[in-house]
């Protein structure tokens, strides 16, 4: 009988890596991590007082959306941005994240490619509206935060969006 | 001697017996979807050692799960067996196996001393009595006997169909937990059949789309633990990782390893646009393959690293294009209605898998590297993202479920569309990566 030897190397076993957390702190969102922070919820500040981030979040709204693999930006969209503006160039000290999100209605690397093409517009028209752009930093979470989790339009139209969370800047 | 060859080519098997004189030609035929698996028998190895004889039953049962799990073969159960192999040097008696139809015999016998495991083990063509290749026997540690009953199976099926095998390899995946809106990512790697599950990452940020290297020691994927995705490269053995830098401010992801594992290509997406770039990985050094102001992402090298497939939306919707591997122009392949995203070069270098989106509907399709011969092997609500099995034959995908409570599961196919399985993962899994076969 042919005879054929060979060693089997012991698989090295992986242990679990330490990941430091994500979590920004300073951030003010919903407490898990910045992304799609939830209507209503979590921002810090009481609503009443117009210089919160609870403010913004809720009186000024700090998010819009978008159409079926789209960035562009809807009169209802410009007119959200335009108000976070505003509030952005009378609240100097805080800056902002946006996040962009897509639906599930599309493959991993795309959405996050477009998420990002949203969050961009949103930024540009921030800009456009006499915010530093220093202010503004953009990020993309694809398919993987949606906000609502039905897989009908009724739920894709709200994950479709772009979302301004605001962070502590010069007073953080 | 008889030869008993099965190809898979094509939706088409063929199965050649070349003495088969007492019983006329045997063949199996595949077409459209229909395929006659060949019924073979695996009787318990012979333990030749006392403390064999747990490893000498479950090794067989491995051996089993790869080849029925082809959808190529079929076992004979035990149940129908009339005669036993208690000693592996012994005469056949191949009427016995004749008997209850099986086509194809594996015998084996087990010995363990100490730690070290010793499998020896012999493929028969019943029919014409023949032995198919020759006895073979691999030693290793106890602890590896999976890896080795895989071994085996790779050999038998390597035999009857003339093909390489694929069962002693592994998965790189996501492993996922908790609800859609608030799911939980980690990276884990097992065996190719869900064994071995062993975790890489913790699940504090989002990781995505882990990419096995050309000799499956690391693995890229890209993690959102800075709050923005980067891409890391992880050494598996020692489970140690390190960021591929690039400038602040910009997004990268879809990472793939070059054949020569130097090299790695990515998305980088800066002020809202995504392009194509490559790094090499010793100097941080990134070269500009694609300038468009259309998504260009998820690129994958061809074998011989020449070529990069990849999508892009400038056409308007997501399409397939090839261009050089150094940048420059490129050609589109894929033509067909829809959107067609996430192309994975073939180890064979012969086609691309992709996932095609087309009226509210996802599928794992395959198609030549000029774009003919499109063939979609699945359909469902959301599958996503093929990777290969290391010989060409098998793609792996992710199949989301629909609805509140969806769930990610990895599934497989044949590349002629037949034998959709899922495969068993502990709790969701998505984004797998397929390694090469195992040394």
């Amino acid at each position: 009988m042919k005879s054929l030897k060979f060693t089997m190397l012991a698989c090295a076993v992986a242990a679990v890596a330490a990941c430091s957390n994500a979590k920004n702190e300073g951030m003010y969102g919903d407490g898990s991590g910045g992304y799609g922070s939830g209507y209503g919820n979590g921002a810090s500040g009481l609503p009443s007082d117009p210089h919160s981030a609870a403010y913004f979040q809720q009186a000024v709204g700090d998010r819009v959306l978008f159409a079926v693999d789209q960035q562009s930006l809807s009169d209802e969209a410009r007119a959200t941005l335009t108000a976070q503006a505003d509030w952005l160039t009378k609240n100097p000290d805080f800056t902002a994240v946006i996040e962009g999100h897509a639906d599930e209605q599309g493959t991993r690397e795309y959405n996050l490619a477009l998420g990002a093409r949203r969050a961009n517009a949103v930024r540009e028209y921030l800009i456009s509206r006499g915010v530093s752009g220093s202010r503004l930093k953009t990020v993309s979470y694809g398919k993987e935060r949606p906000l609502e989790i039905c897989s009908a339009e009724s739920c894709y139209a709200k994950n479709r969006r772009a979302v301004t969370v605001l962070a502590s800047g010069l007073t953080g | 001697m008889t030869r008993l060859l099965l190809t898979v080519l094509l939706g088409w098997a063929v199965l050649t017996q070349a003495a088969a004189a007492q019983n006329g030609p045997l063949r199996i035929e595949i077409t459209e979807g229909v395929i006659e698996p060949m019924p073979y028998a695996v009787p318990d190895f012979v333990p030749d050692t006392p403390a064999a004889a747990d490893l000498s039953r479950e090794l067989g049962r491995v051996i089993a799960a790869d080849l029925s799990g082809t959808g190529l073969f079929r076992e004979v159960p035990a149940s129908a067996y009339i005669s036993k192999i208690d000693n592996f040097d012994a005469p056949i008696q191949f009427a016995d196996w004749k008997a209850v139809n099986a086509q194809a015999l594996i015998t084996g016998a087990v010995s363990v001393s100490g730690s070290r495991l010793t499998v020896r083990f012999r493929v028969w063509d019943v029919f014409s009595g023949a032995e198919l290749g020759s006895g073979l026997q691999f030693s290793g540690t106890s602890e590896g006997w999976r890896r080795m009953a895989h071994k085996v199976a790779d050999a038998v099926y390597s035999r009857i169909t003339g093909e390489g095998g694929y069962f002693d390899s592994r998965v790189v995946f996501v492993s996922e937990s908790g609800p859609k809106n608030d799911r939980k990512k980690r990276l884990a790697i097992m065996d190719y059949d869900g064994a071995n599950v062993q975790y890489l990452t913790d699940s504090a940020s989002i990781v995505l789309a882990p990419r096995f290297s050309p000799t499956g020691d690391r693995v890229l994927y890209t993690s959102f633990e800075t709050g923005f995705p980067r891409i890391y490269v992880l050494d598996v053995g020692q489970v140690k990782r390190r960021v591929l830098e690039t400038r602040e401010g910009t997004m990268s992801f879809a990472p793939r390893f070059s054949p020569n594992g130097r090299t790695v290509v990515f998305s980088l997406e800066q002020g809202g646009n995504t392009d194509i770039y490559e790094m090499d990985i010793a100097s941080g050094q990134q070269t500009r393959l694609t300038n468009a102001p259309s998504i260009e992402t998820a690129p994958s090298y061809s074998p011989d690293g020449s070529q990069i497939v990849f999508e892009s939306d400038r056409s308007g919707t997501q399409q397939l294009y090839i261009m050089p591997a150094r940048g420059g122009e490129a050609r589109r392949i894929s033509f067909g209605q829809g959107r067609y995203g996430t192309p994975v070069w073939s180890p064979r270098g012969d086609m691309i898998a992709f996932t095609k989106q087309n009226q509210g509907r996802f599928h794992i399709g395959v198609m030549r590297t000029d774009g003919s011969e499109e063939r979609l092997l699945t359909a469902s609500f959301l599958d996503e993202g093929p990777t290969w099995a290391p010989n060409g034959r098998v793609i792996m995908f992710t199949r989301e479920s629909k609805g509140a409570a969806g769930q990610a599961t990895l599934y497989t196919v044949d590349i002629t569309g037949r034998n959709l399985r899922p495969v068993r993962t502990p709790g969701g899994a998505s984004d797998p990566s397929w390694s090469p076969l195992q040394n």
